[in-house]
Order: C-alpha cells, then structure tokens, then sequence
C-alpha cells in the first residue's frame, strides 16, 4: 500500500517535471480580463476550466473589461502590467493597438489553424479588423420588442423602421446613449442606401439628416448606458422596444421567460475578442499566447456558444454549434450569424468609426441636451 | 547681578542662554515632533494624491508628443504660412516627414500621433495609421515624395491637415482648455464651435445648478431631521441616527437601483398615484431618466451628510434659549427664527458646503438616473478617461471644475464665513 501509494507520487513528480519542462518557459498562473457575468462564465466553462484541467494553469479573473482601455494605458504608464490577457471590443482592440499598448499577433503562425489545415487568418477572414486582435465571438446590437403591448393591435414589427413608426407601434423605445448603430439605423430608415450610409455619415448635411430622423422619436426614446438596462426595461414594461446584445436578450427570451422577442433586421455586427499587452514578461506572454492559441481554436469557440448565444468568429467553428448546455435547445437558431436571423445585417465600419467617433460623440452629446 | 543689569540684558533661561532663543527651540522641538507625527500621513496624502492629481492636471497642458513624434518635420513646418485654399507644403517637408514618419513607424508610434491630431481633425488617426511601415518601404527616393504621400491618402495634400499639424507643434497646448469651454482654434483665429457640438459650458452651467438644487432639498429634509434627534432622548435619538446612517451601509449601486424600480413609470410611486386617482395611466410621471430623478437620488444619497453635521450643532444649542425667548413672549416662529435658527447656522454651512462638493463630482448616479438632462460634467470627464482616451480633455475639464469648485468656496467663505461652519 505504501510502496504504490510511493510509486503513484513518483510517477505523478515525475509526470509534472515533465510538463513542467515542456513549459519551462511559460508562466503558471494567468489573469484574464473579461466582462463578468454570463459571458465570462460561459468563457471560464469552454476555456479556462479545460485549459486548467491540461496545464495546471492558475486562473485569476478581472471584470474590468469595460474600463481595459483607460486602465491599461495607466498600467503601461505606470510600467506595471499585471493582466495577460484582455477581452475587448474590436472598436477598443483597435484604439490600444493605436496607442501601442498591446501586442501585434502573428495570427497564422501564433493561433491553431481549423481542423481542414485553413490558416487562422482565413478562418477569421474579415473579422481580424486590428493586427492586435484576437476575434473571438460575433455578437450584435439589435431589437427586442414586447409581444404583448395591446396597442399594437396583435402586430409586432419587422424592420428596423417600425422603431420609428410611431403609429402603428407606438411606446417608449430603449436606444443607447452614443451615435455608434443610432446614427446608421436612423440613415438607413430615412431611405439611404446601405452602401452609402458612411458616405452620406461624413458629410455636415448626412450627420443632421441622421440627427432629424432621430428627432422623429428622441421624445419617446430611454437612453440607456449598460447593456442590462433594456432587458430589465423591457421586463418592466417601461419600453416597448429597445436595443441591446443578442445575447441579453436570448435570456430575457428563453433564460427568464419574459413576453419579448427579438427584430433582428439590420442587426449591428460587432466583434468581441481578446489582446494580450505589449511589453509582459517572456514567460507570461509566452502563457498568455499559448492560452489565446487554445481558446481560439475551433472546437473552443464552438464550445462557447453552448452556454451564450454569439456566434463563434471563426467559419470553421458554426457547424460545430450545438445545444445551450443547460436548457437543452438548439443555439444557432439564435445565433446572429444564422441566416434566418441575418438577411439584413451591418458590420460597423471600424476605421470611420475610428476618425469620426470624437466628433460625431460631441455632436450626438450636443443633440441629446437641446 | 544688579536689577540693571536685568532691564538691560536679554532675559536668560536657566542654563544661561537667552530665554526668548531657549523657547523657540523648545517649540521648534515640539513643531518637529508634531509634524513627525503627521508625517506618515502627511507623505500618504502626497503620494497618493496629491503628486498623481498634480501630474493628472499638467495633462491638460501638455502637447510633447507631436514634435517628439515627427520633430524634423515640425521644424521644416515653421516658414510654411496656411492660406485658405492654397498649397500644401514644399518638397521639402515631405523629405522631413518621411524621414520622422520611418522612424516613428519602425517604433510603432505614428498611431499614438494620429490619435492625438484626431482630436483636433477627424481623419487624422486613419491618415497615420494607414501611412505605416510597410507603405513607407514601397516609396521610390528617386521620385517626389510629396505624391507618393498622397498614393497613399490624398489628405496628406490638404492644406488644413498640415494646419493642424503646426498649430499643434508646440509643446504646450491650451487646444485642450479652448475645447473645455468650447471653443477651438481655426486659420481665423480663436473661435466658439458650432452650435451643434458645444456641449461642455451646458454641462458645467447645469452641473452647478442642480448640485445647488440638491444642496437645498438636502438642507429642507435634513434639517427638520436633525432638529428632531437632537430633541429625542437619547434612546430614540440613536435609534433614529442609525437609520440615517444605514444607506451608508448599503451599496451606492443597490440604492440607486431601488430608486429606478420605484421611480420608474411602470414603477411603484407611479402605480401608487394611479391607484389613489391623481395620476391617469396614460399619463404617467417620468420620474426618472431626468434631471428629477438625479435629483432625487442623489437626495437620498447625500442626505446624511447634511444630517449628522447639523445634528452634532443643535445638539449643542441649550434648549433654555428657546424657552427664555418663548417666556419673554417670543412666539413660536420669532423664537425659532431670531434665537434657534441663527446659532444653527454653523450646522447649515458645513452640510451645505459638505452636500455641494460631493455633489458637483458625482458621476454614478447621474449615469444611471440622469437619462439625458440630468448628467453631469464629471460623466463627461468619466468617458474622456476611460471611453475616449482622451485625457488632456479630461485633464482641462477636471481643472476647470476643480478651479470652479475653489471660487465657490471663497464666495462661500466671503457670504457665510467659513469660520462659523462647525463640523462638530
């Protein structure tokens, strides 16, 4: 008894020297910046918690995501970066890229190719919209609307307009408080052809005829900050319409039960993903990639949209997508990227974005005091 | 030793050196001991305050980062003159900006560029960021540069890029102060920006206005409050005290949540008065989502700051003055009016001073009740820090705000004295 229960521990020592020589270069121990909530969790179930199982790794989580940008320039400045991997929107991914304060990935030869030998660059295609950037999911801002509002005479809307269509749907609406998706959506219901929508966006005239659409409503209309605010809004009853992630709303739909369901027309694609910052340590970034490599291959990815209804970022990752893990039900029904759910849909143009954000922020911040 | 020698000479200590010598070492010994004791504070506050407030204000200054980027090119800008539709700049400068521009990229920090010059010129961040390393290498030195630039973006001709490029060469800046007031800088000089994108003069006007709205309503809720536990016994005086201070206890977050759910129109002081009557259903209040609903949060939130420094002064006015004037045949108003009121005002002042300043920093709150017209400046500040990156606008606008704050305190002083405000 003695002499096995010796022999297993030697076995085991001799197991761990041996992994810890593979990674001998690497750090054990990894703090991760992500958003918290369902997200994160769903993140902690399809990554960390298998990455953990293999190599031992010791995982500290961050909810900062939301602040990442501010934080690690004060980090950089401070020259003391204590986080090794960062969930960011593709929008700020780009900005810290910008600003030098995160790491240029290889991505062909620093993430795992899909199972059929594509490179990642080519599974990830378009998505990879910084060098920086990781894509990770696909989510979308879109619409939620009551199902049971009396007033609507048993209609429910089908295009991004009826927001603005006050007679036939009439109700406080949910918008959130930046141009981003308001100003296109109000352009592309004002008759502009969706092709144009940036060039008409970059001129003084197409930025008031955007203002003058949002007009129509902007008596109607909470503002919300967070993207909690709808779905509690729209539980309430408060609004009878409202923007938010898709993922917010498939758990106020299928999660909690509410009478609410989803107008997926034109539906703003936006990208989440990771970064690692530039300047870690060699043993830590040399981690932080090797975890970035697991958590952004395509079984990993797929895995994730069991527990959260984004779309995996890579092409090779969708048919992979089963069933949400605890109700059971099919997930690329309510996945962005499904083709019933995306016959109109807007990527954002992130470098407009880019240049414009400052100016078109001051005007929309303008036009939300008058 | 004669008596005149005593009137003549210095007075001296007991162990022969002149008294008045002895006596300021003594107290120089006790001042060092005392701010020996204050020290570790003293040098906590420094570090952690005041050096990193100090260092987070002189952003609001500082431009080093353009000709620290690109200093040939600054440089050979200096003769070149904008004229409103003329030439951009000679051959010359392109040499310059080829070179600085090899450099910057090799070092990755042409980006960091683009986004400062963004601030000041929307186009600015993808002009820099397109003219990368990998462009610059495909350039033919043979050739003039100048077109070769404008392969790349034709802006690099534009006339107004290179304005802005020189007028923001210097390494200080009031670009940043001149945007906090809304104004900015144009070939015609200093002008106030259009219309429809000033925003920060509204926000610090409105700012002020409603943290003194809400000083007020602090000030009428609390001080009937303060008069009442400091004239309970003491039993249920404390036990009063603790529920002023238990939203202390509660999470500002957990409270401005509850305020949504019973100011909200579906909410339950709405369903209330459209029960008893006073309000029709399709006509519901909006309480929330508005200046009114920052008001009232934050109401509730500061009201224990007016309260306890008011209770702890009442507390100390002998509750016979009242009763002398009332014998003397004071009524009930003149006697709280002339004799109670006047010796309360201490308590006023340190509440109302205490209320306004946390009141004109706030940020949480307004973000989450003020819907749109009752946000403050501070979120302003919040989204230039962490959304924006912008931080010598928020550095300006903090400074502004800081600076606003100071001249309301001398008014204050000026007015109520600030002497007479007691905290204790």
């Amino acid at each position: 008894m003695k002499l096995k229960s010796l022999m297993v521990g030697a076995t085991s020592a001799l197991a761990f020297a041996s992994i810890a020589q593979a990674d001998g270069h690497m750090a054990d121990s990894l703090t991760v910046v992500s958003w918290g909530g369902a997200y994160q969790s769903s993140q902690q179930n399809a990554y960390s918690i298998p990455y953990a199982e293999m190599t031992g790794t010791e995982f500290t989580w961050d909810e900062s995501s939301a602040e990442a940008v501010a934080r690690l320039r004060a980090m950089a400045e401070a020259d003391n970066i204590t986080w090794d991997v960062v969930d960011v929107v593709a929008a700020d991914a780009m900005r810290l890229c910008d600003e030098g304060l995160a790491l240029e990935i290889d991505h062909d030869n620093m993430l795992a190719a899909a199972p059929d030998g594509t490179p990642a660059s080519e599974d990830f295609g378009d998505l990879i919209v910084s060098d920086c950037f990781v894509p990770q999911i696909v989510y979308s801002t879109t619409f939620g609307y009551r199902t049971d509002v009396e007033a609507w005479n048993g209609n429910a809307p089908t295009s991004v307009c009826d927001v603005w269509n006050m007679d036939d749907f009439p109700g406080q609406r949910s918008l959130e408080k930046r141009p981003i998706a308001n100003m296109e959506w109000a352009l592309i219901c004002d008759g502009v052809d969706i092709a144009d929508v940036y060039d008409v966006l970059e001129t003084e005239e197409g930025v008031a005829r955007a203002f003058a659409k949002l007009d129509e409503i902007k008596d109607m209309v909470t503002w919300w900050s967070a993207g909690a605010e709808t779905p509690q809004l729209l539980a309430d009853g408060e609004v009878v319409l409202g923007s938010t992630y898709n993922g917010r709303l498939f758990s106020v739909i299928e999660e909690q039960n509410q009478p609410v369901a989803m107008l997926w027309d034109w539906q703003m694609f936006d990208l989440d993903g990771w970064i690692i910052p530039a300047g870690l340590p060699a043993d830590r970034e040399a981690r932080a990639l090797d975890f970035l490599s697991f958590a952004t291959d395509t079984q990993r990815l797929a895995d994730q949209a069991k527990y959260i209804s984004y779309g995996p970022a890579r092409a090779s990752s969708a048919p992979l997508v089963g069933q949400h893990a605890e109700l059971g039900i099919d997930m690329a029904p309510h996945m962005p990227t499904d083709p019933a759910n995306a016959v109109n849909t807007f990527l954002f143009n992130y470098d407009w974005w880019a240049d414009n954000r400052d100016d078109i922020d001051a005007q929309f911040q303008a036009w939300l005091l008058q | 030793m004669s008596s005149t020698d005593m009137d003549t000479g210095p007075v001296l200590a007991a162990d022969g050196t002149p008294l008045k010598k002895s006596l300021a070492r003594a107290l120089r010994r006790q001042k060092m001991r005392a701010l020996m004791l204050i020290a570790p504070l003293l040098l906590f506050i420094l570090i952690t305050f005041l050096i990193p407030i100090g260092q987070m204000l002189l952003r609001s200054v500082d431009n080093e980062i353009v000709s620290a980027t690109i200093p040939r090119t600054v440089q050979a800008l200096e003769d070149w003159e904008f004229v409103e539709g003329g030439a951009p700049p000679g051959e010359a400068v392109f040499e310059q900006l080829y070179e600085d521009m090899l450099i910057a990229t090799e070092q990755k920090i042409h980006t960091r560029l683009g986004s400062r010059l963004n601030y000041e010129m929307s186009g600015m961040s993808s002009l820099f960021r397109k003219t990368n390393e990998r462009r610059l290498g495909r350039f033919d030195l043979e050739e003039p540069l100048a077109p070769q630039f404008a392969d790349i973006d034709e802006d690099w001709l534009d006339p107004e890029v290179w304005f802005t490029i020189q007028s923001n060469s210097d390494t200080v800046t009031a670009g940043y102060f001149l945007a906090a007031v809304d104004l900015q800088r144009t070939p015609d000089g200093i002008e106030s920006v259009p219309d429809f994108s000033a925003i920060y003069v509204k926000l610090f006007v409105r700012t002020i206005i409603l943290s003194v709205t809400i000083t007020f309503t602090c000030l009428i809720l609390g001080y009937p409050i303060a008069w009442l536990l400091s004239n309970l016994p003491a039993k249920s005086a404390n036990l009063l005290l603790i529920l002023v201070l238990l939203p202390f206890w509660t999470s500002l977050l957990v409270r401005t949540s509850a305020w949504k759910v019973l100011l909200q129109q579906q909410g339950v002081i709405n369903d209330i008065l459209v029960w008893i009557g006073l309000v029709a259903d399709d006509n519901r209040l909006a309480l929330i989502n508005n200046a009114t609903g920052t008001v009232i949060a934050m109401t509730h939130i500061l009201l224990p700051f007016m309260i306890l420094p008011l209770y702890s002064v009442m507390k100390t006015i002998p509750p016979s003055y009242v009763r002398a004037a009332k014998s003397l045949g004071a009524t009930d108003w003149t006697a709280f009016w002339r004799v109670y009121f006047p010796q309360s005002v201490p308590g006023i002042g340190a509440g109302a001073i205490l209320v306004f300043i946390l009141a004109i920093g706030y940020y949480i709150t307004p973000e989450l009740v003020g819907g749109t017209d009752g946000t403050f400046i501070s979120n302003r500040i919040y989204y230039h820090i962490s959304s924006s990156l912008n931080w010598g606008l928020a550095a300006a606008l903090a400074t502004i705000l800081l600076a606003l704050v100071m001249v309301l305190y001398w008014i204050y002083d000026r007015m109520v004295g600030i002497d007479n405000v007691k905290l204790g």
